[in-house]
């Protein structure tokens, strides 16, 4: 076991690198600057501009500095919008935002949707099936960029029981809407994943001679089922990962939490390099990492995966 | 206790709390002032960043307004208003003299002198500081400055001086009438030397930054919100009545007027499009209006990499005259805006509205005339042309460019809508690879220059290249003359008559405000607005 | 029967019987599924609205009815008498036909991104999978490392480049997916090569690239079908997520995440019907498409029961 993780862990380093190497290649094809103003920016202070955010230095000597601070200091560098901030403080700010949002809608996306997804199957092919893959499919078909502004209307305008954004830490009040409006994005993947799967642990040999043997279905579920149907719930965390960034840039944008999805976007869209390349470094060893538990996790519930 | 001590006590309790609960008054207009003295408004975006000498976006100039204070600032006319300097003088517009108060404070308690704003300024210039206003100072004409912007002087070497702790002396290389009306402006604040030496970019964090103004930054979580509190070391401290300020970034529209109406802050601008006359009609006491110192219009490029057509004077004419603004005004705006005929906008200080010949016509005759002119130049239906059209992300620009593209149907003339996301546009544009580009100038300073000299052909924003001599020659003169307007009506009429651009409309200032705050500077049309200056009375 | 004569000529005389192929089977078991049949009329008649509709609507999609602009609370609502039939958008153009020609793009960003996402990671699969060993693991640890990549930066980034032209659309959303279906043809491709006929194929001196084309491509159809049908929904939300940014189809094309999203920002208005339609079709199709995959899959995966 020890072993795998190594070698894990020793591949994922030149995996990290030509994810840098990969990213930086495409931020400078694009056309456009973090300096371009409206107002025309004089050719001196240009010139300042990129001596000071080091984009006057050959290409190779950009991403061997980028690289050796990032791994020798951690230091992210220099945001090239934000002037008052560097890339590890903004990382620091928003990074716990979404983290936290982030796993608690996971954990109610899996809650609810994987309670829809068991009475889906163990009551297969009546109406309590469809009724339950109704709603969590309806629930991530409406698009959250529809679901945030209703939200707040009926939360904040109407009942006056939420405010409408905004993080102040993490208090339960300002959590509470950014997670239903994420977690209804991936409820349906979880809810058909968990009916998929129960369906045919259902079906299979030990369940039936538990059946056979008189013991109720809800025991049977509980005891026996529940733990080997979520296998594959499991494997989904990685690219359930992936869409949470995605799904929480709209979160971001419409509750106004400071958290990493924005900062993702408009990185992208204002030629922000130093932000571009922090975040995309953090993901692509998040996902590295989060792919590694999932394996782990694997082999923990079913013993005969060995690595 | 006895019966009687108890009641005593009670009756002294009593007293004392209603003491304490006597509602205050204004001190001078006397009106009952609300216990609640915040004023929380909204953002569209987060600032890039507060330091006076490299904002340059007006979210970031808001803030700095608050809490940095310059030589001088303006009152809710728009006039200018003694600020840390207390008279300004010059005999013949070049040389300046501004004698500043002795009382000025930090608010770390350090005096503020002469030497803080030689400091800033030069730090302005200097290209180590790279920052991305400095052309401002180069536009004010301080003498010098071209030279210390391009580096080839030393910043100590800026004509701007203190002759004393409290006089500071600025020499422009021509007279320049409306120079102080320039030093509001925030890339001229002072910045505190000692603070930013020894924390560099980190100085303007809330445990390090020191300012001069009404309020210091307290709190701050990037797109999330911000928070100013009172700085007790401000000369007029006592006249500050709010004492906390909340900035709350909320990026779409939609979601703030929802938020606003559930209370959660005070103002906001930038109005969902088309949300106005609702609001009008819904909130009159809450709902605003008024003019507001920018143009918009349509760049047209006259380079070659333009359309053949676009170089011809009558073409351009006749898609300027096609245009029905008043359909843009009054049924996609819908908020108050004027239509407008030439460049410079009609609220400008001191700015005469030149007589426009097209501007009085009639829409009929206007399109008569575009079809004649049309003709005239050898297009028209038979001859159809194809242009493109930039517009950045937005639903104002998307809204006007769909109509505008759909009025040019009749002359023959097929529009190819393309938006562009903010900086890819700004590449696009400053690299002429348009044919016809949505645009807005806002005027850094109150007079009609700040418009005009846009369109000279050696401005670097001067987009579509429109290059005219007697524009140039006019302008040149315009600076240095006693009465310059005569230059600026003739300048108009060759905008006009060459159609340089397409003026479309020019702004007004569209918000909600909590009608429980008063002083607001509704008729400053620069929207330079000081929170020290208004309150919040009781309900 | 009696092994008579008679009785022997009459069999031999009696039709062949048929036989049930496997693809039989499992039709039956699809049409038996009720939501699955629900879903697939639903998107015939989506598909019907969008090639029918443009013939059919009074106003074409981008012309602004100039009666209405600047009056679209009272004017612009949906009625049989204007021609609006589903009323207009905020800027006086017809939302029926705009929603036609949305519907008509959305749906080929959806099944074009599909096919592309499809086609390029079953082959790229079926290759890793079938040849094995150090070019498996080459390419399989390729998919990793592109994995491992935020791809909406790369799409943003893609999309700004490269403009924002409709081919540019279906080239980046069909990109996005086509490393899941990449890994789950490779495994399947392990499975088949184990297979006898394989085995056969190879024996008899087939060339490898006609075995993956003819032999191993076609027995992963089942698997390839329902997967796409499952990633259809998911190109159109992706899709819709792009134009929230605001990198979607220019004007005046729209699609239904443009429709929905400038539909989200009237709500506000009162302008109800211009988010009501766009979104009616949207999730009606994307339910569709959700039924019938599974229903595909249920029908064409013989241990689902």
């Amino acid at each position: 076991m020890l072993s795998y993780i190594l070698k894990r862990l020793l591949i994922a380093i030149p995996v990290m690198l030509i994810l840098i190497v990969g990213t930086f290649i495409l931020m400078y094809t694009a056309p456009g600057s973090p300096f371009a103003s409206e107002r025309g920016v004089p050719p001196a202070v240009l010139a300042n501009l990129e001596r000071q955010y080091g984009l006057d230095q050959p290409f190779i000597v950009q991403i061997g500095s980028y690289i050796w601070n990032l791994v020798t200091q951690f230091d992210f560098g220099p945001s090239f919008i934000y002037r008052d901030q560097d890339v590890n403080d903004l990382i620091a700010q928003g990074f716990p935002v979404t983290l936290t949002y982030g796993f608690w809608s996971f954990v109610v996306a899996v809650l609810v949707g994987g309670t829809l997804g068991i009475v889906a199957a163990v009551r297969h092919n009546t109406w309590l099936d469809y009724l339950a893959v109704g709603i969590s499919v309806g629930a991530q078909v409406l698009p959250n960029f529809v679901l945030a502004p209703i939200l707040v209307l009926v939360f904040t305008l109407w009942l006056g029981w939420l405010p409408g954004g905004g993080w102040q830490g993490g208090q339960l009040e300002y959590i509470i809407l950014p997670v239903i409006a994420l977690s209804t994005s991936f409820m349906a993947s979880i809810a058909r994943i968990a009916r998929a799967s129960m369906l045919e642990v259902l079906t299979s040999n030990y369940i039936r001679t538990a059946r056979a043997k008189g013991l109720p279905m809800r025991r049977v579920v509980m005891r026996h089922a529940l733990k080997p149907a979520l296998l594959p719930v499991i494997s989904y965390l990685g690219p359930a990962f992936v869409g949470m960034i995605t799904g929480s840039v709209v979160i971001d944008v419409y509750f106004s939490t400071g958290g990493i999805g924005q900062f993702f976007v408009a990185s992208a869209l204002n030629r922000d390099y130093g932000v571009m390349m922090g975040i995309t470094v953090l993901l692509g060893a998040l996902t590295i990492f989060f792919n590694l538990v999932v394996d782990l996790l694997y082999a923990w519930i079913d013993p005969k995966i060995r690595y | 206790m006895s019966k009687f001590t108890l009641l005593m006590t009670t009756a002294l309790a009593v007293g004392l709390s209603g003491a304490a609960f006597a509602q205050e008054t204004h001190p001078e207009t006397g009106e009952t002032l609300a216990e609640d003295q915040t004023f929380s408004y909204r953002l569209l975006d987060q600032f890039p960043t507060i330091d006076p000498q490299l904002i340059e976006e007006t979210a970031g100039g808001h803030v700095a307004r608050q809490i940095f204070e310059g030589l001088l600032t303006q009152d809710d006319q728009g006039e200018l208003r003694p600020g840390v300097a207390t008279e300004w003088t010059s005999e013949d517009n070049q040389t300046w003299t501004f004698t500043l108060r002795q009382d000025a404070m930090w608010s770390n308690g350090d005096p503020v002198t002469a030497q803080d704003f030689v400091y800033a300024w030069r730090r302005a210039a200097d290209p180590a500081t790279a920052s991305e206003y400095a052309w401002y100072v180069e536009l004010s004409q301080i003498e010098g400055a071209s030279a210390v912007i391009a580096g080839e002087i030393p910043p100590e070497e800026l004509a701007v001086e203190a002759l004393d702790d409290y006089t500071l002396q600025v020499t422009l290389q021509a007279p320049l009438p409306y120079f102080p009306q320039m030093v509001v402006h925030y890339t001229f604040m002072p910045t505190h030397q000692a603070t930013i030496e020894e924390y560099g970019a980190d100085w303007t964090s809330p445990e390090n930054i020191v300012s001069n103004g009404a309020y210091i930054l307290d709190e701050i979580a990037v797109n999330e919100f911000f928070r100013l509190v009172p700085n007790p070391n401000y000369w007029n401290a006592d006249s500050v009545i709010m004492d906390e300020i909340t900035g709350l970034v909320i990026n779409d529209a939609n979601q703030a007027l929802t938020r606003f109406r559930a209370g959660e802050f005070d103002m906001m601008d930038d109005l969902p499009a088309g949300s106005y006359p609702q609001l009008e009609e819904e909130m009159p006491e809450t709902a605003h209006s008024v003019p507001r110192l920018c143009s918009y219009y349509y760049t047209i490029n006259q380079s070659e990499s333009g359309h053949e057509a676009l170089q011809d004077p009558r073409v351009r004419q006749a898609l300027s005259y096609m245009i029905n603004r008043n359909v843009i005004t009054d049924q996609v705006l819908q908020a108050g805006q004027a239509p407008a005929y030439n460049f410079t906008h009609w609220a400008t200080a001191g700015f005469e509205m030149p007589e426009i010949d097209y501007a009085s016509w009639s829409q009929e005759e206007r399109q008569q005339r575009a079809m004649e002119l049309m003709e005239e130049a050898g297009y028209g239906p038979s001859n159809p042309i194809e242009i493109d059209l930039i517009y950045n992300t937005s639903e104002n620009h998307r809204q006007i460019a769909t109509v505008v593209s759909q009025m040019w149907r009749p002359l023959g003339v097929t529009v190819n809508l393309s938006n562009f996301e903010w900086q890819s546009y700004l590449d696009i544009r400053g690299n002429q690879n348009f044919d016809v580009a949505r645009s807005a100038w806002c005027g850094d300073y109150n007079e009609a220059s700040t418009f005009l000299d846009l369109l000279t052909s050696r401005n670097a924003n001067n987009d579509g290249k429109f290059q005219n001599e007697e524009v140039d020659r006019l302008m040149a003169e315009s600076a240095t003359m006693a009465d310059p307007q005569p230059n600026y009506t003739r300048v108009e009429e060759i905008l006009a008559e060459e159609m340089a651009i397409i003026p479309i409309y020019h702004y007004t200032q569209n918000f909600v405000l909590d009608p429980a705050i008063r002083n607001w500077p509704m008729e400053n049309v620069e929207n330079n607005w000081y929170v020290r200056d208004i309150y919040r009375v009781a309900e | 029967m009696l092994a008579t004569k008679t009785a022997a000529d009459n069999l031999a005389q009696a039709a062949p019987v048929k036989g049930r192929s496997l693809w039989a089977d499992a039709r039956a078991r699809f049409f038996r599924n009720r939501a699955a049949v629900s879903g697939l009329v639903v998107l015939i008649a989506v598909g019907l609205f969008a090639a029918i509709g443009p013939f059919i609507a009074p106003w074409n999609y981008e012309d602004i009815d100039w009666a209405v602009l600047g009056n679209v609370r009272e004017a612009g609502r949906p009625s049989l008498e204007t021609g609006h039939w589903f009323g207009t958008d905020a800027l006086g153009r017809d939302l029926f036909a705009r929603t036609v020609q949305g519907t008509q793009i959305s749906l080929m960003v959806g099944i074009v991104g599909a096919l592309i996402a499809v086609g390029v990671g079953t082959l790229y699969g079926a290759v890793a999978g079938f040849f094995g060993g150090r070019l498996d693991n080459l390419m399989m640890r390729i998919v990793d490392v592109l994995m491992s990549i935020p791809y909406m930066f790369v799409l943003i980034l893609l999309l700004v480049v490269f403009g924002r032209s409709m081919l540019m659309l279906f080239i980046g959303i069909g990109l996005v997916s086509w490393l899941d279906m990449a890994r789950i043809a490779r495994g399947q491709t392990l499975t088949l090569r184990g297979k006898e006929f394989v085995e056969a194929a190879q024996a008899t001196g087939v060339r490898p690239f006609t075995i993956i084309m003819r032999h191993i491509v076609p027995n992963l159809l089942g698997v390839v079908i329902v997967y796409s049908t499952l990633l259809v929904p998911s190109m159109i939300i992706y899709e819709s997520f792009i134009s929230f940014l605001g990198l979607g189809v220019q004007e005046p094309l729209t699609s239904w995440g443009a429709l929905i999203n400038d539909g989200a920002a009237e709500m506000n208005n009162g302008l109800l019907w211009i988010l009501g339609f766009p979104l009616f079709f949207f999730v009606i199709t994307l339910f569709a498409f959700f039924f019938v995959g599974d229903g595909l899959r249920d029908a064409l995966d013989p241990k689902d029961r």
